[in-house]
């Protein structure tokens, strides 16, 4: 395979074609998209955390002006497919989780709706429930496989051996907390059933997933189902996979036919059942020779997952094949708890794996007496050790050293605390990271040519924020040798071709090269000079590189910190961060995506955090106010590029995928940096002031 | 309970009647279907919802339609003028300052409140001198101001130097 | 969110007598707390009394040489107050360090003294709590407590008080102007709110219809030497881990005087009135601050989580009063 020839389009930086839409706020979300004569839905919720509702007393609600329908278990439709526990709502009168959907009221306004929810009067047999989470459990299992169906545990070597003659060891255990995705979009569908055929508006990730779910719960042929998601307000994970808030908006729509029922969770909401990031405990041991070779490199996790549908995040994933080292063993082992079920939070496995493999790799810098670039370049891998094949591209070391010279890390001295400005103690810190290249299958796109040069582009890949309604347009204007005025995309609609999520970083290796395949077809079929409505329509090409390379995209994270010595308040005024990413389609966009990526490694370092507390089972800080993100003044000066990389192995575009890479690295950089700044070695994010005052 | 409501929206007069318990975020975009702000978190705790109330840039989720009865309140959609969009806005799109767009509007209409606050010679928490004379908007202060429009895409990078250039610096 | 009826009030006097008929009813002025309760259903009230322009909306001068705060005033034009921000600058300060612009242009004094408490237990109706029905249990004493009292709190609620301003104004010993169904009262701020004790429902000593019309600051020249200082887990935009609010009259190297109020550690601003006492005239410097603080601070009781705030709030007592005597 070979990349495209450079075009006029991919890799300008071009403004996003819907920025007018959105900077005057027309661009519509699901939400807001214009339907006649609305209900509302609000949803009621469990109070306890394992057990059976006993009993539901309506009649309040009912009773009240406005209240079209109490929907319960008592009154629910009868799903076709109850297979999958998490979506499988209002089937029985079971509670698995505190915060479960058992019902919904649905009514003329919002207002009255939600009155009315609280005036349904539920009890409950209450069972007692176990929702703490902890690594000493003794019933802690080992799953068949992890998320995306990589191996549970694997083992190469000997690496307790290897570790008892190393020169230099480390064994030090790492945790991550709770985390919820929380786009500034809730989740949202507007669902209208008529006459057989329904019609969601959807914050989603993936139009044709939803379709496809709903479709099969509810027994429904798909053809008779559309989904539409031409704006998403963020994801990050949390709507690649579609929901239970789904299920409860198209069952109210089919009890209250011929209405639209409108349905956005409040925030509060988003803390209950629409997955989040399993907290993690994992034990890091590393050892290594007189010269700072490792020789054996142990990841154990320990993470949650819900008693009625598992998720096994891969979070030693990245361990397997990151460093040089014979001897390396990983395992995963999860607690089943009476809480809802985790999902995918941006860079799953990658974003708490890397974090603590990061901060373990400084540490055992330090022990080496080696520079923390230094120690990873001397460490640097041949060959993907995992699967043993060769790297398609792998240009870590040069983002390490250009991003050095970048942010200025000659002459750093390593000693910790002894750089001061004022109350300030200053720090620094490095860290790599790497995401794979996933291809997710199931992507067909279709070109039409719409006369006078004009092509029309359709796929159903949804934008959620990354740039895709542009990508693509750049893409398809390359592919088609026309400028991007001459291209009409058309996406995040189920009547277009099928789409992948818009996930695991994989939206433009599969769409861009359905879209290329598309175009080669259309010429081929149609030549330079075609007649309106000409169409041509093919899938994502199977790529045989994959089975010859290892493809991921790599990092390098440099972040500046200060720790006021009286409060311990850390601040990071400043991140570098250089990618290589193969060749980027849309400079302007990317350089977004990193930031993005970076702060939201930035927060999970020094803000977030769900606290769960096991009496009760659920989210006690369920708001904005609590759970905390970055302000404005909490990011700095964010220096990010890219390196020159031409890889003709992962797609056609050879592009890489971008959207996860951004986080992966940022945490660790921002712990090793607080560790220089005070010398204090946090390893339990967030590193948040009580956790270093002296 | 329902109340009779007039506001001004955009420069258009609206008078309907409204459930005392709506807030003006809900009664612009479910009674008069003007969904530029947006609703993030419905707490006053995310900035989406941002409008010009009365000149000044307020949380529209917190504050009840009937209490500002007479109102006028300019959104995102009101700030573009005969097809032009607003400075600001053209900022946002050429630097790139969002990625979703959920929070946009708001920040948008935030940060031209912020700089008539700016104007006004009002200090805020990052200001070294509380008495200073006039305000200089350095990068700090755009940050500080701002910090009431969370951003989970994290643009923040980006929307700093758009209001930068608005301001004229 | 359940049904209410709302009425704007002429007058004062109208509205004291609207709510002394009106068990229930609320006085609604900014309502970014009050709206922000009810739609969590914490507070429900049946009628909504509006006096948002109802009291005084400006900052006037007094006889005494003080200062005269209307209720009314929003939190960011009080902030920006050029007399304010001269005379009495820890006001200017806390008010800046709270919430967001666009808040505090809806936000106005009266409802920032008497908003109530950020605690997760007493905002969610589905977890026990005192304030919210007595009897029923305190959650927090036994669950997260990170942001929790560790001074003044009692068996049935370690809840703090969220106020910002309210701090400042402890400490600048300010008075709190009510009209009430039996007539108006001037309340020594430090009397407007309480601790727990055995009745955590009850944050203020407001009787039901009391209405804060204004509030006025002494005429004491040292108070333009004073600060506030908020340490928060993010930069911009969240409630105070522990705050100090501060002034110092320094002569000749030795403490004339001084105020100290602390925010985030108890159920209301708590004035450091020991500090103060280990102060007077005693020469400035760290080492006299810190004592001062730790003697503040010996009555502490930390919870599960938040024993950091005890020496979180000394260096911040300490650190704030170094940065006050070194400005002299």
């Amino acid at each position: 395979m070979s990349t495209t020839a450079p075009g006029r389009a991919v890799g300008a930086p071009l403004d996003r074609i819907e920025g007018p839409q959105k900077v005057t706020g027309e661009a519509p979300y699901a939400y807001e998209h214009d339907v006649e004569n609305p209900l509302y839905l609000y949803p009621l919720q469990s109070d306890i955390a394992l057990g059976r509702v006993a009993r539901i007393d309506a009649s309040a609600a009912e009773g009240l002006p406005g209240v079209i329908a109490v929907i319960s278990h008592q009154n629910a439709p009868q799903l076709a497919d109850t297979r999958d526990k998490e979506l499988a709502i209002l089937q029985s009168d079971e509670v698995a989780f505190r915060g479960q959907y058992i019902g919904a009221v649905v009514a003329e306004t919002f207002e009255i709706a939600r009155h009315a929810a609280d005036l349904v009067e539920v009890s409950y047999d209450e069972e007692q429930h176990d929702a703490a989470f902890g690594p000493d459990r003794d019933d802690l299992y080992t799953p068949d496989q992890l998320n995306a169906g990589f191996p549970t545990d694997t083992e190469e070597g000997d690496v307790e051996g290897a570790l008892s003659s190393a020169a230099v060891t480390l064994d030090e255990t790492y945790t991550t907390p709770l985390e919820h995705n929380n786009p500034m979009e809730p989740h949202t569908s507007i669902a209208f059933w008529e006459a057989g055929d329904l019609t969601l508006y959807e914050s989603t990730q993936g139009a044709h997933a939803v379709r496809r779910t709903v479709a099969r719960m509810f027994g429904l042929d798909r053809d008779r189902l559309r989904v539409v998601a031409l704006h998403v307000g963020g994801g990050f994970g949390s709507k690649g996979l579609p929901h239970a808030n789904t299920i409860l908006a198209v069952m109210a729509a089919q009890v209250v036919e011929g209405s639209p029922i409108k349905f956005a969770l409040t925030r509060q909401q988003m803390f209950s059942c629409v997955g989040y990031r399993t907290p993690t405990v994992q034990r890091i041991r590393l050892g290594a020779d007189a010269e700072g070779h490792l020789t054996a490199t142990s990841h154990d996790v320990v993470e949650q997952t819900a008693r009625i549908k598992e998720f096994a995040e891969q979070t030693a994933y990245a361990t397997r094949s990151m460093y040089a080292t014979e001897n390396r063993s990983t395992t995963h082992r999860l607690a089943a708890l009476d809480v809802s079920v985790p999902s995918w939070m941006r860079a799953p496995g990658e974003a708490p794996g890397m974090y603590a493999l990061e901060a373990a790799m400084d540490e055992m810098a330090t022990k080496c007496g080696l520079d923390p670039i230094e120690f990873r370049v001397r460490n640097e891998p041949e060959l993907d050790a995992e699967t043993g094949l060769p790297y398609s591209s792998r240009n870590l070391v040069a983002c390490l050293r250009e991003g050095a010279e970048r942010f200025g890390w000659e002459g750093r001295d390593p000693t910790p605390r002894t750089r001061r400005e004022g109350r300030w103690l200053v720090g620094t810190g490095v860290a790599s990271g790497t995401y794979p290249v996933f291809r997710l299958p199931g992507s067909r796109a279709r070109i039409r040519s719409e006369g006078d040069g004009r092509y029309a582009v359709e796929i159903g890949a949804v934008d959620i924020g990354t740039g895709a309604w542009t990508a693509l347009t750049q893409i398809s204007a390359d592919a088609l040798d026309v400028g991007v005025e001459d291209i009409d995309l058309r996406i995040g609609d189920t009547e277009l071709p099928s789409a992948s999520v818009a996930g695991g970083s994989s939206g433009i290796t599969v769409w861009g090269s359905a879209i290329l395949e598309a175009a080669r077809v259309f010429r081929e079929r149609h030549g330079d000079d075609p007649s309106e409505g000409d169409t041509a329509e093919a899938g994502t090409p199977d790529n045989p590189e994959t089975e010859n390379y290892s493809m991921h995209a790599f990092g390098a994270y440099f972040v500046e910190a200060r720790v006021d010595e009286d409060t311990g308040e850390v601040r990071v005024p400043r991140m570098t961060g250089v990618f290589a990413v193969g060749r980027v389609i849309n400079a302007k966009t990317a350089r977004s995506q990193f930031i993005g990526g970076m702060t939201m490694g930035l927060s999970m370092a020094l803000h977030e955090e769900s606290l769960l507390d096991p009496r009760f089972g659920h989210v006690l800080n369920h708001d904005f106010a609590e759970y905390h993100i970055p302000t404005n003044a909490d990011v700095g000066e964010m220096d990010v590029t890219w390196i020159d990389e031409d890889d003709p192995y992962v797609n056609p575009m050879g592009s890489k995928g971008i959207g996860e890479i951004g986080i992966v690295g940022s945490p660790a950089a921002v712990a090793n940096a607080v560790y220089h700044a005070t010398g204090i070695r946090v390893r339990d994010l967030p590193i948040t002031p009580d956790k270093l005052l002296r | 309970m329902d109340a009779e409501v007039t506001l001004k929206v955009d420069g258009t007069d609206y008078r309907f009647v409204v459930d005392t318990r709506t807030t003006l975020l809900d009664a612009l975009r479910e009674r008069l279907g003007i969904t530029s702000p947006k609703k993030g978190c419905d707490h006053g705790q995310c900035g989406a919802c941002t409008i010009l109330l009365d000149g000044r840039r307020a949380n529209s989720c917190l504050a009840l339609a009937v209490a500002y009865d007479g109102s006028e309140i300019v959104t995102a959609e009101g700030l573009a003028q005969n097809g032009e969009l607003h400075p600001m806005q053209r900022a946002f799109v050429e630097h790139d300052g969002y990625q979703c767009g959920y929070c946009t509007p708001g920040q948008i209409v935030s940060a031209v409140g912020m700089l008539e606050e700016v104007k006004a010679g009002w200090p805020s928490h990052v200001t070294g001198d509380l008495n200073v004379e006039e305000v200089v908007l350095d990068d700090d202060e755009i940050r500080e101001r701002m910090s009431g429009n969370l951003c989970r895409c994290a643009a923040y990078a980006n929307i700093v130097p758009a209001i930068r250039e608005v301001s004229g610096r | 969110m359940r049904p209410y009826g709302y009425v704007r009030a002429n007058d004062v006097q109208g509205a004291v007598a609207t709510l002394a008929e009106a068990p229930n009813a609320a006085y609604l002025a900014g309502g970014t707390n009050l709206v922000d309760l009810m739609k969590l259903g914490v507070v429900q009230p049946d009628l909504l009394v509006d006096v948002r322009r109802l009291t005084l909306e400006r900052v006037e001068d007094l006889d005494d040489g003080g200062l005269r705060i209307g209720a009314a005033v929003p939190n960011s034009d009080l902030a920006a107050d050029r007399k304010i921000r001269t005379r009495y600058p820890a006001l200017s300060e806390a008010l800046l360090a709270g919430a967001s612009g666009q808040l505090r242009n809806l936000a106005t004094t009266g409802g920032n003294l008497l908003q109530r408490t950020r605690c997760v237990y007493w905002q969610d109706t589905t977890t026990p709590c005192n304030k919210r029905e007595p009897g029923s249990g305190c959650s927090a004493i036994e669950g997260h407590n990170k942001h929790h009292a560790i001074l003044g709190a009692s068996a049935q609620c370690v809840a703090t008080h969220p106020s910002d301003m309210a701090v400042a104004l402890v400490a600048l010993d300010a008075f709190v102007n009510v009209q009430g169904p039996d007539g108006g009262r001037r309340i020594p701020i430090e009397e407007l709110h309480r601790l727990p004790g055995d009745e955590p429902q009850r944050d203020t000593t407001l009787e039901h219809g009391e209405l804060v019309t204004s509030v006025d600051l002494p005429p004491l020249g040292f108070l333009s030497n004073s600060r506030y200082r908020k340490v928060r887990e993010r930069a911009s935009y969240a409630f105070a881990l522990v705050s100090v609010a501060a002034a110092l009259d320094v002569e000749d190297g030795v403490v004339r005087d001084v105020r100290i109020a602390l925010g985030g550690v108890a159920h209301k601003p708590w004035r450091a009135t020991k500090a103060e006492e280990a102060l007077r005239g005693e020469p400035i410097g760290e080492a006299n601050f810190r004592v001062a603080a730790e003697i503040e601070l010996e009555d502490a009781e930390p919870l599960r989580d938040n024993a950091f705030k005890v020496p979180l709030a000394r260096n911040v007592i300490t650190r704030t009063l170094l940065d006050l005597s070194e400005e002299r």
